[in-house]
C-alpha cells in the first residue's frame, strides 16, 4: 500500500462485487495492481475466475427473473437510479479522478476534466432514455393489431479495457441499465480500482442486488468464462481485435449470445493542403498522443498532402518535442506513463521495427524515465503503407506521418486496412469534406476536429474494428430484444368499416 | 410466412384470384427449367469444378434436372463480382436511393408477371401445396419487395445535438458484400426477405439457395437482370452448406452473413465469422414455439389456428406451434377437436387442387421425422392419429397428433419440422409461463384468451421474438421477426430489419459558432 501516497484505499473493498455484497474469490486468489508511474504495487485485488463468474451470473439471472424488483421497476425509476449514480460519482469526482490516475497513469487534469465529465454525461444521457425508448405500433396487413416491445436482453457480460476504465464502464452500464438488463462486468486486470469504487456507489444509489455485478480478473480465465457462458445472453467487449475474434467464436460455440465489439483501429487522419495548418498540427498531435496514445481511435496514420508535408512535419516535431512527460499528478504534465510493462515493451518494439524498416525517426524513440513505463513522444516521417508501424495498432505515443498527392489516392490508402473505427479530414473545402466523409470506411469521421465524443453521437467500427454501435440512440439497440406482439382484431378501421357500409367497392382503400 | 385459414386472405389477392376463374388459377401443365447455372455479374456460369447436382421432386422422388454445383472457387468469383459492384464510384454506389427502390419495384412486377410459373416450380420442387405457393409464398414475396423498395429513400440518418461547437450527423451506409444463405422451406419468400432489405440499403449480395430448392431463386436471378440491376449486385451460387455455405461464412471479403436455417448451423456460422474477419452475423434459426390455449378462449378459433400453426407446409416452418399447452379444463375436448381437424387432411400431389398436404422436402427430413414419431410412442405419449408414412412413393407423412405429452419427451424438446403436433396440459399461468420459456429457443409464441390481463401478462413474460394473441403465423412485411435466445440474432422485416444491413457512420464537423 506504500505507493498509494495520500490516497486512502480504505474507503472501498477490493473484492468481487456480487448481489451488492463483497466476496473473496472462490479460489481465495488475489492479484497485484501496479502504479505505472513507479512500477510498484498499489494493492492486491480479489482475482475472479470461472467459479466467481458463475456466482455472479447466478445473481444476475436471479435479479432478472420475472417478478423481481428490477423487472417490476418503472422505467422512469431506472432512469432515476442512473441519475443518482451520476450524482454520487460527481460527489466523489476528485477521489475517483485521483484513483484513476494512480492506477492508469493518465494525467490527473485529464481524469478529472475529461474522463469524469464524460462519465457523468453518459450516465445522465442514458438515464433520460430509460422511459423514452419507445416501441412502435405497426400498421400490419389484415385484421390484426401489432406492436413492438423493446425488451431487455437479460444477463449481459461486459468486458472493459484499461485505457478509460471509468468511461468505458459508463458506456457499458448506461445503455444496459437504462433498458433494464442485468450486468456481470469484468474489469481490466491493470485497472480494477475505480470500477470497484463505483460498485459501492451502485449499492448506495439503490440498485437492487444482482443488477450490477463486478468481477475483477484476467481475460483468459474470467473473460473466457463470460464469453462462453451458457447463461449469459449478451456479451459486450471493448479491447483488441485479436480478443474480439475469440469472443465471437466463443459465442458461436456456446449459446449464440449476442455480441457487440469495439476493437482496435489504425485510423487515418487526412490533412489536405487547404487546411488551417496550425489547427491541423495541433489536432493531429492530440489525435495521436492523447492518453499516451492509448486510444482505439488514435489518429495513427497521418496522411499529409504533398505540398504542405515538410512544413507539417516540422511543426509536428516541434509540438511533440514540447510535450511534457512526467508525473501525472503534476498539473503541467501532458503525458503520463503507459499502463504496464507489457505495453511499454511492445511499443518500444514497434519503434525499433519502424527504424529497421526504414522510416525516419524525427524525435523521441525510447523510454522517457528511469522508472515507470514512460515513453518519449515519438514521430516517424517518410512512413510507407507497408511498414509494420503503418499497419499495426501500436497503442502508444508514436506518430506516423505519410505523404499523399491526390484525394483518390488517399481514399484508397486510408481504406486499405482491416480496421475501420475512425477517420478525420482537415480541409476548408466543403466538396472535399463531403466526398471524403462518404468514401472513408469508418464508423466515425471527424471533420476539422478529432476525438470529439458526445454521449449523443454513436461510436463503433466498420470491418474488423467491431460490431455494433455504442452511445446515442443507436447504442440502445445493442441492449434490446425486439418483441413483436400481434393481436387478432375483430375489425380493422376505417377501411373495412367503409367497405361494409358501402355496397359498391371502394378502391381508395386498396 | 403463413396466411392461415381463418385469417382473411388480403383483398388484393382475393381480387387476383377472382380475376381468374373465380378461384386461384390452375398450375402450369407444361413448364421448362430454363436456369440451372451459377449467376454472377448478371451472367450464367458453369461451376469451376465442372460438378453438378440433381434436384428432385419430393412428391415422386424423381429427378427434375441438374444444377451447377457452386463451391469455394465459385463463391470467390461471386464475391469478386459483388466487391467490384460495390466499389466507390460504381454504378450501384452512385445510383440514387430512389432508383434502387424503383429497381426493387420492377423486380416485384416481374415476379408478379411470372407468378404462375414460379408458384408451379415452388410447388414441384418444394412439395408445397400449389394454392399456398401461389397465394402465400408469391403474394408475400411481392409484398416484401415492394415494402422494402419504398424504404430505399426513407432510411434516414439523423442530425445530432452533440455537445460543444460541432455539428454531428449520421449516415446509414450499406455494410458491403453480404452473404445470404437461405433455406428450402420457403425458397422464394426467404429470398425476398433477404434481397429486399439488403438491396434497398445499397448492399451487394452473394446468395446461396438451399441445395434442395435452387430453381426459383435462379429464375429470379434472370428477373434481377431483366429489372436492370447492375452486374454484380446480385449473385446466386447454388450449392451445399459444408462447401459453398462454409466458404461464404468464413470468407475474408464478405462483410456480413445472413443465415436462415438450423440452430446447429447457426452456431457454426457465428464461429466462422469470429474466426475469419468478424463479419456481421444475423441468424434466423430453429424454434420450439409454445402455443398457449386458455379455457376462456374461443375454442374453434384456437383449434384452427393451433392446427394451422403446426401443420402448415407439412410442419416445415421455424415458427411451428410445436408445443401446444392447453388448460386442463378444456384439454380433452381440445384434443378431440384437434384430432378431428387433423384427420380431415387430403395428402397427395401438391399440384392437385384438392390436396392439402404435400410431401416432406427430402428423405433425410422424412427419416428424421419418423424417428421422432417413434420416440414419442416409446416415451409414452398417446398417439391420437397418424404416426407413420403415407403412400408408397414420395416423402409423405400422415398428420400426426400426440396427446399426454410431457415436457421432458424428445418430441416436446426437439424441433421436428414435420406434421407432428404435441398437446400438453397445464393448470396455472405461472406454470405455463415457466414451461413455455424452458427451452433454448425463443422464436415465436401464441396465446389464446379473451382476457386482456392474461394476454398482456403473458405476452410480456414469454421469451419470444414474436407473440401472437388469438392468432398464429400472421406475418407481414411491416412487423419485425426474429429470435430470442438460440433462435437467432437480429430481426428481419419492418424498419428494424434495415439495421442488419447498415453501418452507421457518425460524421462530426467543427463549426465556429453554435446556435440552437
Amino acid at each position: 500500500m506504500s505507493s498509494s501516497g495520500l490516497l486512502s484505499l480504505d474507503l472501498f473493498s477490493l473484492q468481487i462485487f456480487i448481489d451488492n455484497e463483497w466476496h473473496d474469490a472462490v479460489s481465495k486468489k488475489t492479484f497485484a495492481t501496479i502504479n505505472p508511474s513507479t512500477g510498484e504495487e498499489i494493492c492486491q485485488v480479489a482475482e475472479g475466475d470461472k467459479a466467481d463468474v458463475d456466482k455472479a451470473v447466478k445473481a444476475a439471472k436471479n435479479a432478472f427473473r420475472l417478478g423481481s424488483p428490477w423487472r417490476k421497476m418503472d422505467a422512469s425509476y431506472r432512469g432515476a437510479l442512473l441519475n443518482r449514480l451520476a450524482d454520487l460519482i460527481e460527489r466523489d469526482r476528485a477521489y475517483l479522478a485521483t484513483l484513476e490516475t494512480l492506477d492508469n497513469g493518465k494525467p490527473y487534469a485529464i481524469s478529472y476534466l475529461v474522463d469524469l465529465d464524460m462519465v457523468l454525461k453518459c450516465l445522465r444521457y442514458y438515464a433520460g432514455w430509460a422511459d423514452k425508448y419507445h416501441g412502435k405500433t405497426i400498421p400490419i396487413d389484415g385484421d390484426f393489431f401489432s406492436y413492438t416491445r423493446h425488451e431487455p436482453i437479460g444477463v449481459c457480460a461486459q468486458i472493459i479495457p484499461w485505457n478509460f476504465p471509468l468511461l468505458m464502464q459508463a458506456w457499458k452500464l448506461g445503455p444496459a441499465l437504462a433498458t433494464g438488463n442485468v450486468v456481470v462486468m469484468k474489469v481490466a486486470e491493470q485497472t480494477p480500482l475505480t470500477a470497484l469504487y463505483v460498485a459501492n456507489l451502485i449499492k448506495e444509489a439503490g440498485f437492487p442486488p444482482g443488477v450490477v455485478n463486478i468481477v475483477p480478473g484476467f481475460g483468459p480465465t474470467a473473460g473466457a468464462a463470460l464469453a462462453s457462458h451458457m447463461e449469459v445472453d449478451k456479451v459486450a467487449f471493448t479491447g483488441s481485435t485479436e480478443v474480439g475474434h475469440l469472443i465471437q467464436v466463443a459465442a458461436g460455440k456456446s449459446n449464440l449470445k449476442r455480441v457487440t465489439l469495439e476493437l482496435g483501429g489504425k485510423s487515418p487522419n487526412i490533412i489536405m493542403s487547404d487546411a488551417d495548418l496550425d489547427w491541423a498540427v495541433e489536432q493531429a498531435h492530440f489525435a495521436l498522443f492523447f492518453n499516451q496514445g492509448q486510444c482505439c481511435c488514435a489518429g495513427s496514420r497521418t496522411f499529409v498532402q504533398e505540398d504542405i508535408y515538410p512544413e507539417f512535419v516540422e511543426r509536428s516535431v516541434a509540438r511533440a518535442k514540447a510535450r511534457v512527460v512526467g508525473n501525472p499528478f503534476d498539473s503541467r504534465t501532458e503525458q503520463g506513463p503507459q499502463v504496464d510493462e507489457e505495453q511499454f515493451k511492445k511499443i518500444l518494439g514497434y519503434i525499433n521495427l519502424g527504424k529497421k524498416e526504414g522510416a525516419k525517426l524525427l524525435c523521441g524513440g525510447g523510454p522517457a524515465a528511469d522508472r515507470g513505463f514512460f515513453v518519449q513522444p515519438t514521430i516517424f516521417g517518410d512512413v510507407k503503407d507497408n511498414m509494420t508501424i503503418a499497419s499495426e495498432e501500436i497503442f502508444g505515443p508514436v506518430m506516423q506521418i505519410m505523404k499523399f498527392k491526390t484525394i483518390e489516392e488517399v481514399v484508397e490508402r486510408a481504406n486499405d486496412s482491416k480496421y475501420g473505427l475512425a477517420a478525420a479530414v482537415f480541409t476548408r473545402d466543403l466538396d472535399k469534406a463531403n466526398y471524403l466523409s462518404q468514401a472513408l470506411q469508418a464508423g466515425t469521421v471527424w471533420i476539422n476536429c478529432y476525438d470529439v465524443f458526445g454521449a449523443q453521437s454513436p461510436f463503433g467500427g466498420y470491418k474488423m474494428s467491431g460490431n455494433g454501435r455504442e452511445l446515442g440512440e443507436y447504442g440502445l439497440q445493442a441492449y434490446t430484444e425486439v418483441k413483436t406482439v400481434s393481436i387478432r382484431n375483430q375489425q380493422k378501421n376505417p377501411c373495412n368499416l367503409l367497405l361494409s357500409n358501402f355496397p359498391t367497392p371502394l378502391t381508395i382503400c386498396g | 410466412m403463413a396466411t392461415n385459414e381463418g385469417q382473411k386472405i388480403p383483398e388484393e389477392e382475393q381480387t387476383a384470384a377472382k380475376l381468374g376463374e373465380g378461384t386461384i388459377p390452375a398450375p402450369l401443365k407444361e413448364w421448362k427449367i430454363q436456369y440451372t447455372k451459377i449467376f454472377i455479374n448478371n451472367e450464367w456460369h458453369n461451376s469451376l469444378s465442372g460438378k453438378k447436382f440433381p434436384v428432385f421432386n419430393p412428391a415422386n422422388e424423381e429427378k427434375i434436372c441438374e444444377v451447377e454445383e457452386g463451391d469455394k472457387e465459385d463463391v470467390d468469383k461471386a464475391v469478386k463480382a459483388a466487391r467490384s459492384a460495390f466499389q466507390i464510384g460504381s454504378p450501384w454506389r452512385t445510383m440514387d436511393a430512389s432508383e434502387r427502390g424503383r429497381l426493387l419495384n420492377r423486380l416485384a412486377d416481374l415476379i408478379e408477371r411470372d407468378r404462375l410459373l414460379l408458384a408451379t416450380l415452388e410447388s414441384v420442387n418444394g412439395g408445397k401445396v400449389f394454392s399456398n405457393a401461389y397465394l402465400m409464398d408469391l403474394g408475400g414475396c411481392v409484398k416484401i419487395l415492394r415494402y422494402f423498395a419504398s424504404w430505399a429513400d426513407k432510411n434516414q440518418g439523423r442530425t445530432i445535438p452533440i455537445d460543444g461547437k460541432y455539428f454531428s450527423y449520421t449516415r446509414h451506409e450499406p455494410v458491403g458484400v453480404c452473404g445470404q444463405i437461405i433455406p428450402w422451406n420457403f425458397p422464394l419468400l426467404m429470398l425476398a426477405w433477404k434481397l429486399g432489405p439488403a438491396l434497398c440499403c445499397g448492399n451487394t449480395v452473394v446468395v446461396k439457395p438451399a441445395e434442395q430448392t435452387p430453381l426459383t431463386a435462379l429464375h429470379v436471378a434472370s428477373l434481377v437482370k431483366e429489372a436492370g440491376f447492375p452486374p454484380g449486385v446480385v449473385n446466386i451460387v447454388p450449392g451445399y452448406g459444408p462447401t459453398a455455405g462454409e466458404a461464404i461464412s468464413s470468407h475474408m471479403n464478405i462483410d456480413k452473413v445472413a443465415f436462415t436455417g438450423s440452430t446447429e448451423v447457426g452456431l457454426r456460422i457465428k464461429e466462422a465469422a469470429g474466426k475469419s474477419n468478424l463479419k456481421r452475423v444475423s441468424l434466423e434459426l430453429g424454434g420450439k414455439s409454445p402455443c398457449i390455449v386458455f379455457a376462456d378462449s374461443d375454442m374453434d378459433t384456437a383449434v384452427e389456428f393451433a392446427h394451422q400453426g403446426l401443420f402448415i407446409h407439412q410442419g416445415q416452418t421455424c415458427t411451428a406451434a410445436s408445443r401446444l399447452f392447453v388448460e386442463e379444463s378444456i384439454y380433452n375436448e381440445f384434443v378431440r377437436r384437434s384430432v378431428e381437424r387433423a384427420k380431415k387432411y387430403v395428402l397427395g400431389n401438391p399440384l392437385n387442387q384438392e390436396v392439402q398436404q404435400g410431401p416432406q422436402i427430402d428423405k433425410e427430413q422424412y427419416t428424421k421425422i419418423l424417428d421422432l414419431i417413434e420416440s414419442g410412442k416409446k416415451e409414452g405419449a398417446k398417439l391420437e392419429c397418424g404416426g407413420g408414412p403415407f403412400g408408397n412413393k414420395g416423402y409423405f407423412i400422415q398428420p400426426t397428433v400426440f396427446s399426454n405429452v410431457t415436457d421432458e419427451m424428445r418430441i416436446a424438446k426437439e424441433e421436428i419440422f414435420g406434421p407432428v403436433q404435441q398437446i400438453m396440459k397445464f393448470k396455472t399461468i405461472d406454470e405455463v409461463i415457466k414451461r413455455a420459456n424452458n427451452t433454448h429457443y425463443g422464436l415465436a409464441a401464441g396465446i389464446f384468451t379473451k382476457d386482456l390481463d392474461k394476454a398482456l401478462t403473458i405476452s410480456s413474460a414469454l421469451q419470444a421474438g414474436t407473440v401472437w394473441v388469438n392468432c398464429y403465423g400472421s406475418f407481414s412485411p411491416q412487423t419485425p421477426f426474429g429470435g430470442f435466445k438460440m433462435s437467432g440474432n437480429g430481426r428481419e422485416m419492418g424498419e428494424y430489419g434495415l439495421h442488419e444491413y447498415l453501418e452507421v457512420k457518425t460524421v462530426t464537423v467543427k463549426i465556429s459558432e453554435k446556435n440552437s
